[in-house]
């Protein structure tokens, strides 16, 4: 996080105030600690990773950034671990293209997974150096040395000692270190070998997160509150339906605005500019443009839109698992079960909308971002204004939490295009229409489930089919702004993953695909979809693990004892499985509960996952009225594996979230639409979990020092609606083919019943 | 364009701006004030609640010309990091925040609370906080750091 007290640089006193006052590009003394003068960071070099300062701090230099999740303390748990220098001393400074080494994109929960072990073997290899330069300064071989807190000494004789400030405070390492792969997959220093985990003494802490003072006292510098000096306000003027260009824009209807600049016009892109923010959305609101008819149309209804999903030809297929030949088997199967699964468009739901600042002058740019990739903006701004990457900074400043919606970075292209027209700094804030209606949704999906059980209750046939629509990326696929000025897509996208359709079973014969349909129609349009939190996997895991709850309760068998019985030779399958019985204390039983009488019923129901190498498992409280059809969630139990812990409060924060964020996606989230665009453009339309009706929560984490760390960001959120479907069914018996779990739904659900 | 004269955090200021302008941008834009936050510019968020008069009101909904002199406080007048409000201090305490982009309508709305309410129910909270959106979802972190704050045990 960037606070004003930390980019001391960037902010000049002002009159009681406080300005923020940029160079477009940082002069020598900025980047002292990089390897090369004005060029790019280069990997292999020690100093584009790690800073030892004068006063003894140490700064961490990484693409990847803060969205909220802790990462920032997280992966400084790791450098100070390796250094030994306590976790006060060390600084993150994330996200700017100008000091950093592209890292990959902070997206799917691998921060940790990826950037930490690069973090690791920087620091570690930072450790060796400075041993190296003690030793010679001391003249002790590296071996009979020892660190604390950034303090070398010679063992059994500590008054021989020198500090790495000492050492090399403000200077360069110039050490090149190994550095082999791009982005997420590269390896750096892999012959410099790390601490053991087991004599870790800073990761497993709860280390405090370095990002909440600042936060709680307004003290943080968010992207939106950038401020550039000569910096003008705008706003994007989107069409009213599909994207369409504009026929007749009338700047008569907004000259008279106190503060009004100008209509900003580059293709079917519209966008105003006036001196204030106020009058920047005053004019905004007021611009009468004309726009041409749409061409083409989104579906009027789910119903059109799922027959669309079903009935498109898919532009390719993920292969989860492919075993046997579940056909066959059903065929041969004692019973079949078959079941069709819909999930809706659902908001990442930024409660901070799109915001970025653009400062363009002749062919090079500044931006001000909240994005998720840094490297990504950069490529897809420099494409937008036909400049070299190498031309275009971002610097990145924490945004409104975004759950994936910022590794698209609409705000800076809009920023960006104003900016060039005024010859200005822009600053281009969302409204909250603007943002439930364009931001790329979580894609709608459906799936098909066929299961067959032999004459012992064994299932035999496992065949699932998911139909989804692909992200955006803005790499491959162009964002609004790109688009509207008319520069085409390279891809219909990338697919939305395939985890989560019953892949963990050990069923015999068993198929999980996913098939990829591409969107309705080359052009942008409201329903443009991209990654939100465990891209699809909510959607998967809730039609598998519910058809999977529906077997055991039709075999008269606890569903937890059957899944068990299918992750055999799965030991962390299993452990999570049973950790998450054990802490909700789980009754052997099968579905619906003995007690479902009365207007209000209560039920439990569990589910699983598993997700890029760690495992969740969920048991879900509910209580459903019966007369209003409203489900409340009373509590949440779940048991949490992500490999080795860095930080378990951190874990712990993320996994809370998840939780309240899946109970949300649930029982609420459903973005409406008609023939024309997203009708659902407040918060009182989509409405998300409030205070009076989150659960209480009982987290179990599950520490696993032999296994690597992975991320928390994600996995915890994808076994909740499962299991709050099963516990309505516990409750109730009704079986819920659809999200959200709507009193409508429950209502016409407990009708068809009786 | 009009001089409106505001109470912010104990100090006078005159701004001029178009009196229609809601008291949000005046904080942040003219007063560099950026704890309250914009979240939806309809009072449904409650991500730029400000206190005036001892109750929390939406910022983003208020028209400047309506504040005139009334004591307004924002988040930054509670404390800093330095100095932290016991109610930031618990935030901070219980770890009460992801992204913390709602947190300024959190904490500002308890102190409301708090202020006529010094020990306030589990769902006295919840109800008072009930208008507030969190989408990282640190609702139940939030509850406990009210209490905290309020000296009841969490």
């Amino acid at each position: 996080m960037k606070t004003m007290e930390l980019s001391r640089r960037e902010f000049l006193k002002g009159t009681g105030a406080l300005i923020v006052s940029f160079n477009l590009f940082p002069t020598a003394s900025d980047l002292f600690a990089q390897a090369t003068s004005g060029g790019e960071p280069d990997p292999t070099q020690l100093d584009s990773w790690i800073a030892v300062r004068q006063d003894g701090t140490v700064t961490v230099f990484t693409s990847k950034v803060e969205l909220g999740t802790g990462v920032e303390t997280a992966l400084a748990q790791i450098a100070a671990e390796e250094l030994d220098v306590s976790w006060t001393k060390i600084k993150v400074d994330m996200g700017d293209t100008e000091k950093t080494i592209d890292q990959a994109t902070t997206s799917g929960s691998r921060t940790i997974e990826r950037a930490g072990p690069q973090i690791r073997q920087a620091a570690a290899a930072a450790r060796k150096e400075l041993l190296r330069l003690a030793s010679e300064k001391l003249g002790a071989p590296a071996e009979k040395l020892t660190v604390k807190d950034g303090v070398v000494s010679v063992l059994g004789n500590p008054s021989k000692r020198i500090s790495y400030a000492q050492l090399i405070g403000g200077k360069r390492f110039n050490v090149t270190i190994q550095a082999e792969g791009k982005a997420g997959d590269l390896k750096l220093a892999q012959d410099v070998k790390p601490k053991d985990p087991k004599e870790y003494t800073t990761v497993g802490k709860p280390v405090p997160r370095f990002d909440l003072p600042p936060k709680v006292t307004g003290q943080a510098v968010y992207v939106h509150d950038v401020r550039i000096p000569g910096m003008l306000h705008g706003r994007v003027v989107r069409p009213p339906v599909i994207n369409t260009p504009p026929v007749n824009i009338d700047e008569d209807s907004v000259r008279k605005i106190s503060g009004f600049v100008k209509v900003i016009q580059q293709g079917s892109f519209v966008g105003v500019v006036a001196k204030t923010e106020w009058a920047a959305m005053q004019a905004a609101k007021a611009l009468k443009v004309t726009w041409a008819k749409p061409t083409t149309k989104i579906p009027a209804n789910t119903e059109e839109l799922y027959d669309y999903l079903k009935s498109t030809k898919s532009f390719t297929t993920l292969k989860g698992v492919d075993k046997g030949n579940p056909a066959t088997a059903l065929t041969k199967a004692k019973k079949q079960y078959e079941a069709t699964f819909r999930w809706p468009f659902q908001l990442h739901g930024m409660i901070g909308p799109s915001c970025a600042v653009a400062d363009v002058r002749g062919n090079k740019a500044t931006i001000w971002s909240g994005c998720q990739g840094p490297f990504r903006t950069r490529a897809s701004i420099a494409t937008l204004l036909n400049i070299p990457e190498t031309n275009v900074r971002v610097i990145y400043h924490e945004a409104s939490g975004s759950y994936g919606r910022m590794s698209n970075d609409d705000g800076a292209e809009d920023a960006a295009l104003m900016s060039r027209a005024i010859g200005a700094p822009v600053r281009v804030q969302w409204s909250r229409q603007d943002e439930h209606g364009w931001e790329p949704k979580g894609p709608a999906q459906t799936q098909v489930l066929k299961a067959g059980i032999d004459d012992d209750g064994k299932i035999i046939a496992w065949e699932f089919t998911d139909y989804s629509f692909p992200w955006t990326v803005s790499s491959i696929t162009t964002l609004l702004a790109s688009q509207q000025v008319g520069i085409k897509s390279k891809s219909p996208g990338s697919g939305n993953g395939n985890q989560g359709g019953g892949e963990i079973y050990a069923f015999e014969n068993s198929k999980v695909l996913a098939e990829e349909i591409p969107w309705l129609q080359p052009e942008p349009f409201p329903l443009r979809t991209s990654n939100l939190r465990a891209p699809g996997q909510l959607s998967r895991c809730f039609a598998s693990e519910t058809l999977l709850s529906e077997i055991a309760s039709d075999l008269g068998v606890d569903p937890v004892e059957l899944r068990l019985g299918y992750l055999t030779g799965d030991q962390r399958g299993t452990d999570i499985l049973k950790a998450v019985a054990e802490k909700s204390r789980w009754q052997k039983h099968s579905s619906p509960a003995a007690n479902s009488s009365g207007t209000t019923v209560t039920g439990r129901g569990v589910a699983m996952t598993r997700r890029t190498g760690g495992y969740a498992a969920a048991v879900a409280d509910v209580e459903v009225n019966k007369s209003t059809g409203k489900v409340t969630v009373r509590r949440v139990t779940l048991a949490h594996d992500c490999g080795l812990i860095v930080n378990p409060d951190g874990v712990k924060n993320q996994v809370e979230g998840n939780i309240v964020q899946g109970v949300s996606r649930a029982l609420l989230e459903e973005v409406a639409f008609d023939g024309n665009g997203v009708t659902s453009l407040d918060w009182d339309s989509y409405p998300i979990l409030k205070f009076t009706d989150v659960p209480d929560l009982d987290v179990v984490l599950i520490n696993r020092p032999e296994v690597a760390p992975l991320g928390a960001g994600e996995l915890a959120t994808v076994p909740i609606p499962a299991a709050i479907a099963n516990a309505i069914f516990d409750a109730t018996g009704i079986r819920l083919r659809e999200v959200p779990f709507t009193p409508k739904r429950i209502l016409a659900g407990l009708q068809q019943k009786s | 364009m009009a001089r409106i004269s505001l109470k912010v955090n104990g100090k006078t200021q005159v701004v001029d701006v178009d009196p229609e302008t809601p008291l949000l941008y005046v904080l942040r834009n003219d007063l560099q004030l950026n704890g309250p936050k914009f979240g939806c510019g309809l009072a449904q968020c409650g991500a730029c609640t400000v206190i005036m008069n001892g109750n929390a009101i939406r910022s983003c909904v208020t028209v400047v010309s309506s504040v005139r002199n009334q004591p307004v406080t924002t988040l930054e007048g509670l404390g800093s990091t330095k100095k932290m409000h016991p109610l930031q201090q618990a935030f901070v305490d219980e770890q009460a925040l992801q992204c913390g982009y709602c947190i300024n309508g959190m904490i500002m709305t308890s102190k409301a609370l708090l202020d006529k309410n010094p020990k306030p129910t589990d769902s006295q909270i919840k109800e008072a906080l009930a208008g507030n959106l969190c989408r990282c979802g640190t609702h139940t972190r939030i509850l406990r750091a009210v209490k905290r704050a309020s000296g009841q045990k969490v």
